[in-house]
């Protein structure tokens, strides 16, 4: 444990310096007058804005973590569930697949106002604004999972006399485990940006909002604040997938290899 | 007389609208308990054979009868060992063999003591919760054959099960899986490229000439079971091993 720590320490190093480097030189460069600080707050000032509104942030950030994750589960379960059914009529995945990826090129931003005018400003329309954009790369995902399996491995499956079922439980279903958390990752990637956009399309509450507030207040260092929690928000939402795609997939000899 | 374990009668297949004629009126039996070994030149429609007596494709005409029955084009059958391992390398070894047990029907709690129970009589008990992929190539077939052997099917077909493995494994697997199957009889259709393996193993040779494939000639094996794995050494085998061979030139 502490030699892996030791490792992922030695792999990390280089990135973590230059981020200290463009750190400090963002720090002088404001210091020095270089750039006003009403434009570009330092760093050292948004740390300070934040510790300052701290309770205020906290508040809006429980809202957008908890639209994020709710839209996110709720989105990834419909991508597993619709994916499952098309990969299992195939006559539904030939009619709905070229849907699936129009409906993809709708722009996110486009799709907010139109569900205000139909939900009004409520929760509902800012839920299913998430939920849209997380169940696509699951369900695109879930169905490459599905098709993707070992030809080897499914003679097999059919010679020894497996049903159609049986050949979707044991084979198709853990293949597509690997590309499921792929998905996954992709789409918590995205659960709080989604999130934070549909705040802004109009709530009371959350970063998104908060950073309208902040940026209609002239508080550029507030607004840098909640790009920062924003960041840390979904850099965790990933990480927090990726802890349990370890944790489910240990089977995997060495990464990227399925079979040895 | 008792039914046979398998029966062929006059298959013939085709692919691509009868342009491409595979199987040309082949028709053999296997008795219950009888090892026979299908040999033959690449591309003499092997796969498509085995791929009939699993019911994964229909024969143009003729009949595929198991254990007394009618089977074209049904299946679950027969057990299978195919040329790759095939394990599901999301399951323990374990694991594997339960599924395919389960595939035929065998109680959840009753293949798993199988399971283990055969696993431990190889020696490879202490890899029951592994995954597949820290075993050697030769043990993995250990595994894939012990699945097919504990399925309940009285059927058993071994595609080119050691194609993949290299030539001193290859033997130490023959010679492994002539001990078990003398003392735990099942019938057996084996498909191989090598007339050694062949001529060790089976009690009747099936060479198929290519493609369409006929049968060329039946050969009975006659030496006495159980075998010696020496049995290269006896002229016998030496002249049966030609006759094969001048029949595939």
């Amino acid at each position: 444990m502490g030699n892996k720590g030791r490792r992922s320490l030695h792999a990390i190093w280089p990135s973590a310096l230059l981020v200290l480097i463009l750190l400090a030189a963002w720090q002088l460069s404001v210091d020095s007058g270089l750039v006003p600080e009403w434009q570009l707050p330092s760093p050292i000032t948004i740390v300070k804005e934040m510790a300052e509104v701290w309770p205020r942030l906290m508040d809006n950030a429980s809202a957008t973590v908890s639209l994020a994750l709710i839209g996110f589960a709720g989105g990834a379960l419909a991508g597993f569930a619709l994916a499952a059914i098309l990969h299992l009529i195939p006559i539904v995945r030939k009619a709905v697949y070229p849907l699936l990826v129009v409906t993809q090129n709708v722009p996110v931003i486009a799709i907010g106002p139109i569900l205000t005018i139909w939900l009004g400003y409520g929760v509902l329309p800012k839920l299913i604004l998430v939920w849209i954009v997380c169940f696509f790369p699951v369900s695109v995902a879930m169905l490459n999972g599905f098709k993707d399996t070992d030809p080897t491995l499914r003679n097999y499956m059919q010679m020894i006399g497996a049903g159609k079922w049986q050949l979707f439980m044991r084979l198709e279903l853990p293949n597509a485990v690997t590309h499921l958390f792929s998905g996954l990752k992709i789409a918590a990637s995205y659960a709080v940006l989604s999130a934070v956009v549909a705040e802004w399309l109009g709530a009371d509450k959350g970063l998104g909002h908060y950073m309208i507030l902040s940026s209609k207040g002239y508080e550029p260092a507030r607004v840098f604040a909640s790009v920062v929690l924003i960041v840390l928000l979904s850099l965790a939402l990933y990480g927090l997938v990726a802890l349990v795609e370890k944790l489910v997939i240990r089977w995997r000899p060495v990464k990227g290899e399925v079979r040895s | 007389m008792s039914t046979s374990a398998l029966e062929l009668k006059d298959i013939y297949k085709s692919f691509d609208s009868g342009s491409k004629q595979v199987l040309d009126g082949l028709s053999f039996t296997v008795a219950e308990n009888e090892f026979v070994s299908i040999i033959g030149p690449s591309g003499s429609g092997k796969t498509t054979l085995f791929q009939l007596i699993g019911g994964l494709e229909k024969p143009t005409s003729g009949e595929v009868w198991i254990s007394g029955k009618p089977t074209t084009g049904s299946r679950g059958h027969i057990a299978y060992m195919p040329q790759q391992a095939s394990l599901m390398p999301w399951r323990s070894v374990a694991a594997n063999i339960e599924l395919a047990l389960q595939v035929a029907g065998v109680e959840r709690k009753a293949s798993g003591i199988a399971a283990r129970e055969w696993l431990d009589r190889i020696g490879l008990l202490e890899y029951a919760d592994s995954y597949p992929h820290v075993l050697s190539g030769g043990m993995q077939q250990r595994v894939s054959f012990l699945r097919a052997l504990l399925s309940p099917q009285p059927l058993m077909l071994l595609d080119e099960p050691f194609g993949a493995l290299d030539a001193l494994t290859r033997q130490q697997m023959q010679r492994w899986l002539m001990e078990i199957w003398e003392q735990n009889k099942r019938s057996v259709l084996l498909v191989t490229h090598s007339i050694e393996e062949a001529l060790l193993l089976s009690d009747r040779i099936m060479v198929l000439s290519s493609a369409p494939a006929v049968l060329l000639e039946e050969i009975e094996v006659p030496f006495a079971r159980p075998r010696s794995p020496q049995l290269w050494k006896e002229p016998l085998f030496n002249e049966l091993k030609q006759q094969i061979q001048d029949l595939l030139q």
